[in-house]
């Protein structure tokens, strides 16, 4: 008998859960609906523009970091950073060749990203000199749409190369302190 | 007083390894024996799989202030997985190895405040980073 009343309370108990839940669930998907339908559009035309979408994505988060360790902003890198860490992880690898070289490069440049998000700007510096060497490897595998510069340091951590979109020198390692300190190394095209 | 108690009663799982994998460090590459026993003791208990742990970790809430502690450290550096890092994170944990002992920012400070022996002296610093570097420069 006891058994019986406790699998019935079990039951119940259950049952309450379950119908509990599922109302929730409902709830919830009728207010997600319009945003979910507007963000599943805009995902299916940018995905039939190009298979570069993302690695344009990850250039452009990348030159807000840069332009944020110019400005000698710790905390907009960190949001930069962040961004930057999504846009690599969303990275569909399987759009280009050299898979597993793609693949150490992203998982890498993930890391500094990451790094980058949490840190003081020394740090973000730092963790930045390696970034931006993933991402040269990177645009040697996807490519770009649009010419970089490809800049150079010598003074910062024995030379520090990183990228940019104009060809005029910013300095990303000492921002304020000396500007316009490095050379243009190469065009990527 | 309590709530003390009561946390006494929430056990954490060891972060204990009777075996050092085929991926490990030491094992992979040529390490000096004084460097290897330098890094056993000063950065094994968090970036590999086997801490030594001490008596208070029997205690709540340190056993879970440390196994947080224990959780990012090998997240950043498992050195027992060494071998599963592409050469080119090899590179990355090497130059951040160098620069976070070069800074003394590892070990953490409420580290060798208990593991006096996990100190890097300025020889240990320079013995460590000099093997570091080398062998990042045959990886490059």
């Amino acid at each position: 008998m006891k058994t019986v009343k406790r699998s019935i309370a079990t039951i119940t108990l259950a049952t309450i859960m379950v119908v509990s839940v599922s109302c929730k669930d409902e709830k919830k998907g009728a207010e997600v609906t319009p945003i979910e339908k507007e963000m599943n559009d805009t995902k299916a035309t940018s995905m039939s523009a190009s298979e570069d979408v993302k690695a344009e994505a990850i250039l452009s988060d990348y030159f807000n970091l840069k332009d944020a360790l110019v400005a000698d902003d710790n905390s907009k890198a960190k949001q930069s950073g962040l961004l930057l860490s999504k846009s690599l992880q969303s990275l569909d690898i399987a759009n280009y060749d050299n898979k597993n070289e793609l693949k150490d490069i992203i998982e890498d440049a993930n890391e500094h990203a990451e790094h980058i998000s949490e840190s003081d700007i020394d740090h973000q510096r730092e963790h930045f000199k390696i970034l931006s060497k993933d991402l040269i490897d990177m645009v040697a595998v996807t490519g770009t749409k649009v010419t970089l510069y490809e800049q150079y340091c010598p003074m910062y951590d024995g030379g520090s190369a990183w990228l940019s979109t104009k060809e005029e020198v910013r300095n990303p390692y000492y921002g304020s302190q000396m500007l316009t300190c490095g050379k243009v190394q190469r065009e990527i095209n | 007083m309590v709530g003390f108690l009561g946390i006494q009663f929430f056990p954490t799982t060891q972060n204990e390894s009777d075996t050092v994998p085929i991926t490990d460090f030491v094992l992979v590459n040529t390490v000096p024996k004084s460097v290897k026993e330098k890094l056993e003791i000063s950065c094994y208990d968090c970036h590999s799989n086997n801490t030594q742990y001490p008596w208070y970790n029997k205690m709540q809430p340190v056993a879970w202030f440390l196994k947080d502690h224990i959780k990012k450290g090998k997240e950043e550096l498992n050195f027992n997985e060494w071998t599963t890092y592409s050469n080119r994170r090899k590179v990355s944990k090497l130059r951040s190895i160098i620069k976070q002992i070069e800074s003394a920012e590892m070990p953490l400070y409420s580290y060798t405040l208990v593991h006096r022996e996990a100190i890097f002296s300025e020889e240990d610093k320079l013995m460590v980073i000099n093997y570091m570097k080398s062998l990042k420069d045959s990886i490059e």
